[in-house]
């Protein structure tokens, strides 16, 4: 059981496989430094994003969910982005309605050549959800195992 | 029951230094389904790739799992292990410690603890892989290289060489590119057209060439090994099978005041015209924005005086459509606008110029036939300020590039080297930031610029340029010297910097080509797979993907050619297994997927399916046909029933990663 008095946020960042996840190995590669609370989910292309993963990281006792994907235009399937805006901005009317903070989650376009606003981008967004608090609304407490 | 392995790679001390392997593997040996865990130096290497065999053998491991570097960098590698210890490839999952973990990260236990979620994320989806086999997919045994500049023509004749019928488009009248337009190049100060024009003859002899001139590309459809591609042919007014280029048209053509861009604008043309004296393919082209004949009908004289009856008002442009297994991308570069750089006065006046304008004054096939003269008024100048990184490495302003455009600085050293030569008269001053020569014999060569010719190097930037009186007032500071310059120059050559060709983000999107900030194209790995695109089939040559030299452009190409020669050489090609599949059970036919697949891999067949009471019941149902399923995944969420999945990435798989984080 882990000690709760230092509480960090637990992050799900669903990464592109050809922008955004080469951008988060570039940061990588050039050792830029970002919180280990995040943990990135490898997916082929944002719009793969079913908003329900997005729900369900909530329910398991996620504090913040990003999707990072190709720049407008540059998605490698060629409009895989735009679905996976039209679909990120339904679930945030969702969210809204449901009463989780907005800054929760967060959609970014990432490159494979942008590996300092990758880790720029994470170290601001473990920030707010940290600023946030924990995520008591959606998670479900029953998944607590521990 | 699943009988996984897990392996923990040191990286040598780039993982290791930052995780404590040991406690990750001894903490995941604990995972349910995990049967086996250990940790070694270097997985990559053979003993490692042995020691995972032989746990596959020996443990009859039902999935792999290994915690390494980004799948981006070794999971073919991994398949290609597990698959000759006789375990699909497809039951493996990387768990990316390094690039996502350990170089991030300082804290020795947050690090350790993140290690472990990640493997734990890995053995939780590779619980619900299931074996995956490739398709097979045909080889056109035709390549396409798009650019007709030294990257396209020396990977087409090399292509070619192999035996493999290539098609070049250039957009322009004629191959050659921006070499054409060069004076002498750099270290060895041979004349471009000499080497350059012989190749480009050997380019329209080859038998397995075809040079599609004045021609763009406008459709990519397909994947690596059948691309369709759409070429829009321009109508040049003239046919090419009986235009014998013998330039009596270009003489006598009444409209003179066409700027010549060959020239850069220095001087003019006529409206038809040869590029230039050795063009290939050497046909005429008229410019319609000129020719008064397609403006308003009058003139005609360019049909009246050919002989051989080429000149066609009527011609159309004309669309090809042809098949190809892989597509080379040779767009090369263009130098920046200097419009925005006024304080160099590039738009005040004719006698500050662009490297590229120099060169043509320095050519002997050149506006002034190789005389160097001032633009403005035709006089001999007796001073000549260079000024190196116009647009280069500028830091985040609109005006120019970040990047270094590597170019500069050696052909600055050679126009000041030629200019002393030719005109001992003159003095030379170059203005630099740095100068950099990171090539075989450069050093030698810009060494040679300063101490044999007498060329003046200073360190600094030019502040500003004032023409005054006939003469430009140049300002400038002398960073070693501490001191501020005033030179009355005659000329000012700005190095402009290089930017890729501006058709680069319109052909990229055909493509699915990636590109960087700077529509530089991106590379599948910046060291080990420098001359392919991240898109399979797709291949990179010159400068469309980095500022570069002729040698390296001519080395590029080459590895290029060489890889498309690979690629084509194969009998038939393995296709990416993970690709949508749908439920038929599930699926109501509604087409929502249908709409949403970029790549039309989506069909619908009507299946008869068992209804109650021994009833059949016929239903519409989606099929996806896997040889042109790329993967992305978007029909798996738009499908409201859940039965359209991702092979390899599907809900479950990615929910147990959730769960396994989120723990």
């Amino acid at each position: 059981m882990q000690v709760k008095s230092e509480w960090t946020p637990t992050i799900v960042a669903f990464c592109c496989n050809w922008c955004s996840y080469a951008g988060a190995d570039l940061s990588g590669t050039n050792r830029l430094q970002y919180p280990a609370n995040v943990k990135i989910i490898r997916i082929p292309c944002s719009c793969r994003l079913n908003p329900m993963f997005v729900l369900r990281a909530f329910q398991r006792g996620a504090d913040g969910v990003i999707l990072c994907g190709c720049h407008p235009g540059d998605c490698h399937y060629t409009t895989g982005n735009y679905y996976a805006r039209r679909r990120m901005t339904l679930l945030f009317s969702l969210l809204d309605y449901l009463g989780i903070e907005r800054e929760r989650t967060r959609v970014e376009w990432v490159s494979a050549a942008e590996g300092a606003k990758f880790a720029a981008t994470m170290n601001d967004f473990v920030q707010t959800v940290t600023q946030l608090g924990e995520n008591r609304r959606l998670e479900d407490l029953r998944c607590k195992s521990e | 029951m699943q009988r996984i392995g897990v392996f923990v790679c040191w990286c040598g001390s780039n993982i290791a230094a930052t995780v404590d392997v040991e406690r990750v593997a001894q903490t995941l040996a604990m995972e349910p389904g995990v049967v086996f865990s250990t940790d070694y130096q270097y997985m990559c290497s053979q003993a490692g790739q042995e020691l995972i065999q032989n746990a596959i053998r020996e443990q009859r491991l039902t999935g792999v799992v290994i915690c390494s570097c980004s799948p981006r960098m070794h999971e073919a590698t991994f398949r290609k292990t597990v698959e000759k210890a006789g375990l699909n490839p497809y039951l493996l999952e990387i768990a990316n410690i390094r690039e996502q973990c350990s170089w991030i990260h300082k804290d020795r236990e947050a690090a350790t603890q993140k290690a472990i979620i990640l493997g734990r994320a890995a053995i939780a989806k590779v619980q619900l892989n299931t074996p995956l086999t490739a398709g097979q997919s045909p080889v056109t045994k035709r390549a396409l290289v798009i650019g007709g500049g030294i990257a396209g023509i020396q990977t087409a004749l090399d292509i070619a060489d192999a035996g493999f019928p290539v098609d070049i488009v250039e957009k322009k009248p004629t191959i050659g590119g921006k070499m054409t337009q060069l004076d002498k190049t750099f270290p060895t100060l041979d004349c471009a057209a000499c080497i350059l024009t012989p190749k480009m003859v050997d380019a329209a002899q080859n038998e397995n060439i075809e040079i599609l001139s004045y021609a763009q590309v406008e459709k990519v459809q397909g994947f690596v090994g059948s691309f369709t591609v759409t070429i829009r042919k321009k109508a040049r007014y003239v046919d090419e099978t009986k235009c014998t280029g013998c330039g009596l048209c270009t003489e006598k053509c009444p409209q003179k005041k066409v700027p010549n861009e060959f020239n850069l604008g220095l001087d003019t043309r006529r409206a038809i015209y040869i590029p230039f004296a050795q063009a290939v393919p050497k046909v005429a082209t008229i410019d319609p924005d000129y020719c008064s004949m397609l403006k308003s009908g009058k003139c005609g004289v360019c049909s009246r005086v050919c002989t051989a009856g080429a000149i066609n008002y009527q011609q159309q442009d004309t669309l090809l459509q042809r098949e190809y297994g892989a597509i080379v991308v040779a767009t090369g570069f263009n130098p920046i606008s200097l419009e925005k750089f006024d304080e160099f006065a590039y738009s005040q006046s004719l006698d500050v110029v662009s490297s590229l304008e120099f060169e043509r004054l320095m050519n002997a096939a050149g506006p002034t036939g190789g005389t160097l003269l001032r633009p403005s008024d035709g006089t001999h100048p007796h001073t000549l300020v260079f000024v190196q990184c116009v647009g280069s490495r500028c830091d985040g302003g609109e005006k120019g590039k970040p990047y270094c455009s590597k170019i500069c600085c050696m052909y600055t050293a050679k126009h000041a080297m030629l200019c002393r030569e030719k005109y001992p008269d003159t003095e030379v001053y170059v203005f630099y930031i740095d100068v950099r020569t990171p090539g075989k014999n450069f050093d030698e060569f810009y060494r040679r610029a300063v101490e044999e010719y007498g060329v003046h190097y200073i360190k600094g930037m030019v502040g500003k340029v004032t023409p005054q009186d006939g003469k430009l007032k140049v300002q400038a500071s002398d960073l070693l010297g501490g001191q501020q310059l005033h030179i009355d120059a005659d000329m000012v050559v700005l190095a402009a910097a290089i930017e890729p060709d501006e058709s680069a983000r319109s052909l990229a999107t055909m493509l699915t080509a990636s590109m960087d900030t700077n529509d530089f194209f991106t590379e599948a790995h910046p060291k080990l797979r420098p001359v392919e695109s991240p898109t399979a089939g797709i291949f990179l040559s010159g400068a469309c993907q980095g500022p570069k030299d002729i040698p390296e452009t001519v080395a590029q190409a080459g590895a290029a050619a060489a890889k498309v020669i690979g690629l084509l050489s194969r009998s038939h090609l393995t296709c990416n297994p993970c690709v949508a599949r749908s439920d038929e059970a599930m699926c109501n036919g509604c087409s929502a997927c249908e709409k949403v697949c970029p790549y039309g891999a989506i069909t619908y067949v009507d299946k008869d399916f068992r209804g109650p009471n021994r009833t059949t019941l016929r239903r519409r149902v989606a099929q996806v046909n896997p040889a042109v399923c790329q993967g992305c995944g978007a029909c798996t969420v738009a499908c409201p029933s859940g039965a359209m999945d991702l092979q390899g990435f599907s809900n479950a798989q990615i929910l147990a990663e959730v769960d396994a984080i989120c723990k």
